[in-house]
């Protein structure tokens, strides 16, 4: 049998030991009209043949399309070095590091992640991960909950639709109001949102870039909501960040994000990384694991998994979160990646994301009919562009030449049906982006 | 050796009622089976407690405990030495290491709490079960 | 060992990126960047590689040897999984590709195997569908709390208790509490399961469900668990199956059929997903037919020519829980590691778990306390209360292991047994593992009669010895910050 290293001869002498007469004793407990009569499943095929099979079923997925798309999950380079660190079963095949002596590899790289994730943002305390981008918008909205102590949140409409979905379907039932603003011109509505601020107000949530790839500068949001006793989340785009003003210079309280850009596979969705940042003063209200930096009785430098006493396995029912498996992999993978490209890496390719997303915005904006949705604004790696036509006909007729031209907006904003959103890479070449436009002219 | 003049809840929480002020702790017990305490998370001054409510939480390397209020009333002042160095209630739980100060606003309450040697016998029967 | 910053050299460089408008300034307005680079290390690709291999040589793994790690499941994950999960027809395959009209056709290698592997998981546990957005077990239970919300919403009960016994994992009354439910806890009786009397007091109308795990955290099942699930749905309450002790049970017997409602697996511990030093995991949530309606959207559907459809427009549904189809590259693991399993190997994966534990069980409640001394499923729980007289605690005794080259048990948990030691072989493992195991946990014994001092002295083979938790608790350093994150005095 596939995977048991155990002879029959062996379980017999096992049984024998036991005292039981057979494999089947052992399972007396469970009532004879309980057990399963079988399972309809097929007989078991050999490491080459499920491989086969699943390349097969790989073939089957779109490959070679020249992708524009974005949305929140970026397609960056990826460098050698980062799966060959990462898979070293040392780390892999390890649990949650529960027993420090023996983890201090996993344990000193969490704290590696936490200090990289705060130099990054530009905040001072951050957590081991959460699951996905969406799922911490949705932590932090909790976290703000419990250190106000109160029930209202504000998303503007600029964070991206998927995790406002998220957000909607796990705070359902909690008789949390959950308001969202609109945005105007491509960015967060400063009236809209003042209006709505108040003494019972717990967080001002926004998107830096946001999702039309806008960028802005909301220190002066955080001063408006702090002025009420609220706190203002940022979410954010870690690449961003080898550029961009950081969410800590705009005097944000929480900082959260999707960290696949840092060195992961896109993967139809997942594993992902949702990383989060915050202030000393609220280190302990938020969820998740943190590893910590102490001694050991001989006063050598360890690490250690450090206020758990917030967490499930100790608070229950009264944890900050239930999290318990998080993205532990994910975080070495992003830890690693930052610390292949580096200090002047980061810059160099943020550098690169923003000039090529200049160039394909001024090639584009060449062909008949194409304008930008929000002109005036700043951007790092992505746009929206308005076309003559609706977006998803353009998709359509890019398909077939070998191009994934970009999102959509009409989706999930109606009054956008003409709207494109396009995102570059330093993975997109000249080639690539000469060819979308000289494409997108084609078909229009 | 437990103070006489304390009274104390079956959740080994103590009172100690002086003039219509009444301070309270946990019991020397109660940090013995948390451990080294690592965090206190005092309640707000002001904020009215009722009896039996969950005042406080407390918080020790590997373990957790909700402090409840011992008598209701209006929280007057918190121990904010306790913020620097919690372990002071590990160290002197019946002295520097009380919690916060209430105005209690039914001093009858009190006849529900042990008496220092009841709660000694309270004890004596924990350790028997 | 020097932090990852702490090598820096400032001008050295790893990875470049190929910049062919070099020096041009970038397109964005000054005021809104960062002006100080972010202060990440300067290294060559080779001082990073050699920082995480020493690093790496500080930890231990399934692969590096025996991790009886109870309720984890740390068995040996098979390395076609892994290399199946990065077939670049998958990992490159972006998200929102079947969002785009047209898309579909592009990924209907991905929404087979999403669909096929529904089909092998509904199979196995007796469900009617699964959907694969959780992310990781505790966000499968979130997901089946709100499910159970979305049903007595739906049927107009007002509901507002959830029940789990004291031996639960503590993400269950987690979950249950941040789905907005209260949480009501119910003891064990003498045989270490739910007791059907103190159930029977719990249960009122309030109680929307119950949450369990079974075989339960002491590696026992419960006899009465039908008639468990009768009296819960007695009260129209729905029956929560925590999947984490799966792996006694494959192809034994199906939570569908004993009375569950809702499941929830971590493919992570039963189904080929190394745990990574804490996930990423994947929570696969199944339910029967009657809650088939309140599943996360999207869901998969298949069309009379057998081509696969997303269908969002689910008006009963929960929503999204997760931004897509859940992780998708371990939902891939599992689907390679059930089809080189067959029916016949699940079955054996079980027997075997059970057989291993047993094993273990019966060898050693000579030298260490039994509390339920019965069969044990796929986990056995000891108590070193007997050593814990002499001074030596269940923590020592697992720091005792790592100096003889394993992996400790579980130690305090469940919470219902004093001096806790959790321990679960897994399938894996061959009779000469679990022998040297045996041995050594005996000699540990041993020294805990004769020579305790020696057993509290341990781990001494390890980089650090045993670490002042208090301190990081008390004066937390949670990073090492950059030169602008560490002089900010906000």
């Amino acid at each position: 049998m596939p995977f048991i290293a155990n002879t029959d001869a062996q379980r017999r002498e096992m049984l024998a030991t036991i005292g039981a007469g057979g494999v089947e004793d052992l399972f007396a407990d469970i009532p004879p009209e309980l057990r399963c009569k079988g399972l309809d499943i097929p007989p078991g095929l050999t490491e080459q043949e499920v491989r086969n099979r699943i390349a097969a079923l790989g073939e089957h997925n779109s490959s070679g399309l020249v992708s524009f798309l974005g949305g929140g999950f970026y397609d960056h380079f990826i460098p050698a070095a980062l799966g060959a660190i990462v898979s070293r079963s040392e780390f892999y095949t390890s649990y949650t590091p529960y027993q420090p002596e023996i983890s201090q590899g996993t344990l000193q790289a969490v704290y590696e992640y936490q200090s990289a994730i705060c130099r990054l943002t530009g905040m001072e305390a951050a957590n081991a991960s959460l699951y996905d981008g969406g799922t911490a918008v949705y932590e932090a909205i909790m976290m703000s909950l419990r250190i106000t102590g109160r029930r209202k949140v504000i998303v503007d409409d600029s964070v991206s639709p998927i995790y406002r979905k998220m957000v909607r379907s796990y705070t359902g039932n909690l008789g949390i109001a959950l308001l969202e603003t609109e945005s105007v011109e491509g960015l967060p509505d400063r009236d809209a949102i003042a209006a709505q601020i108040d003494g019972d107000t717990a967080a001002v949530i926004v998107q830096n870039p946001n999702f039309f790839g806008c960028l802005d500068d909301v220190a002066d949001l955080a001063e408006m909501v702090h002025a009420r006793g609220g706190l203002l989340i940022v979410s954010c785009y870690p690449i961003s960040l080898g550029l961009l003003k950081t969410p800590g210079q705009m005097n944000a309280d929480i900082v959260v994000g999707e960290g696949q850009s840092l060195g992961m596979s896109v993967s139809f969705g997942g594993p992902y990384l949702g990383f989060m940042a915050t202030r000393m003063k609220y280190l302990r209200k938020m969820p998740g694991r943190i590893a910590g930096r102490t001694v050991d009785s001989r006063g050598r430098e360890g690490f250690v998994l450090t206020l758990q006493a917030r967490e499930q396995h100790i608070r229950r029912e009264k944890a900050t979160s239930n999290i318990c498996t998080n993205e532990g992999l994910c975080a070495l993978t992003s830890l690693v990646y930052m610390s292949l490209l580096g200090k002047r890496g980061m810059v160099e390719l943020a550098g690169v994301c923003a000039r090529k997303a200049d160039y394909a915005r001024s090639l584009l904006l060449k062909v008949p009919g194409v304008t930008m949705r929000f002109p005036g604004r700043w951007y790092f790696n992505e746009f929206v562009l308005n076309l003559p036509i609706a977006a998803d006909k353009v998709i359509r007729g890019l398909f077939n030449r070998g191009l994934a031209a970009g999102f959509p907006l009409g989706r999930y904003f109606p009054e956008m049906n003409n709207c494109l959103l396009v995102a570059i890479t330093e993975k997109r070449t000249k080639e690539d982006i000469d060819f979308l436009a000289h494409s997108l002219e084609v078909i229009l | 050796m437990i103070p006489e003049e304390l009274l104390f809840t079956d959740q080994h929480e103590w009172a100690r009622v002086e003039g219509n002020i009444a301070t309270v702790g946990i019991s020397d017990y109660a940090q013995n089976a948390l451990g080294d305490i690592t965090f206190v998370e005092l309640p707000a001054v002001g904020e009215n407690l009722d009896k039996g409510d969950e005042a406080c939480a407390i918080e020790s390397a590997k373990a957790a405990a909700s402090i409840y209020a011992p008598l209701g009333g209006k929280v007057l002042e918190v121990n904010s030495d306790l913020e620097d160095d919690p372990g002071l209630i590990n160290s002197e739980p019946y002295a520097r290491g009380w919690i916060y100060k209430i105005e209690p606003s039914d001093p009858a309450q009190t006849g529900s709490l042990m008496g220092a040697g009841k709660y000694e016998e309270f004890l004596a029967a924990q350790e028997d079960h | 060992m020097k932090l990852i910053f702490d090598k820096s050299v400032p001008g050295r460089r790893g990875i470049r990126t190929a910049d062919h408008a070099g020096g041009a300034p970038v397109p964005i307005d000054k005021k809104l960047l960062r002006g100080e680079p972010a202060d990440l290390p300067e290294l060559s690709e080779l001082d990073v590689v050699r920082h995480f291999t020493e690093l790496s040589r500080k930890n231990y793994g399934v692969d590096t040897g025996f991790y009886p790690l109870g309720s984890c499941t740390m068995k040996y994950n098979p390395k076609a999984a892994d290399l199946v999960s990065r077939y670049p027809g998958f990992a490159d395959l972006h998200p929102l590709i079947p969002q785009l009209p047209g898309g579909e056709v592009m990924v209907q290698g991905a929404l087979a195997v999403l669909k096929e592997t529904d089909r092998l998981l509904s199979e196995i546990c007796g469900m009617s569908a699964f959907t694969m957005q959780p992310l990781a077990g505790a966000h499968g239970e979130l997901t089946g709390a709100m499910i159970i919300a979305a049903y007595h919403k739906h049927k107009g009960n007002a509901k507002t208790t959830i029940l789990i016994p004291d031996s639960a994992h503590g993400t269950n009354p987690a979950s249950a509490a941040i789905a907005g439910y209260d949480v009501k806890t119910v003891a064990s009786n003498a045989d270490g399961v739910i007791d059907a009397e103190a159930l029977r007091a719990a249960l009122d109308d309030s109680v929307a469900g119950m949450m369990l795990t079974c075989p339960n955290t002491l590696g026992l099942f419960n006899r009465h668990i039908k008639e468990i699930a009768d009296l819960v749905h007695g009260v129209d309450g729905l029956m929560y199956y925590d999947g984490a002790n799966l792996n006694a049970l494959l192809g034994q017997c199906r939570p569908g059929e004993i009375g569950f409602d809702i499941v929830h697996l971590n493919l992570h511990k039963t189904f080929a997903t190394p745990h990574g030093g804490g996930g990423p995991g994947a929570g696969p949530v199944g339910v029967v037919e009657r809650l088939v309606d309140f599943l996360p959207t999207s869901v998969i559907r298949e069309r009379a020519d057998g081509s696969y459809y997303l269908d969002y427009d689910r008006p009963r549904s929960v929503g999204y829980v997760a931004p897509f189809y859940g992780n998708f590259a371990i939902v891939l693991r599992a689907y390679a590691y059930i089809l080189m399993l067959g029916r016949e190997g699940l079955v054996r994966v079980s027997e075997n778990a059970v057989l291993n534990a047993n094993y273990i069980m019966a060898r050693l409640k000579d030298r260490y306390d039994l509390p339920y001394d019965r069969l044990c499923m796929h986990e056995c729980v000891f108590s070193a209360s007997r050593q814990a007289a002499g001074g030596v605690r269940a923590l020592n005794v697992a720091k005792a292991l790592i100096d003889r080259g394993f992996h400790p048990m579980t130690v305090y948990f469940p919470l219902t047994v004093p001096e806790a030691m959790m321990i679960e072989p897994t399938e894996t493992e061959s009779k000469e593992t679990l022998d040297a195991f045996i041995e050594a946990m005996i000699e540990i014994a041993d020294q805990a009669e004769n020579d305790p001092e020696k057993v509290l002295a341990c781990p001494t083979t390890t980089p650090v010895g045993q670490l002042d938790e208090t301190l990081a608790a008390r004066k937390p350093d949670v990073a090492a910050l950059g030169r602008s994150e560490s002089t900010d005095d906000r």
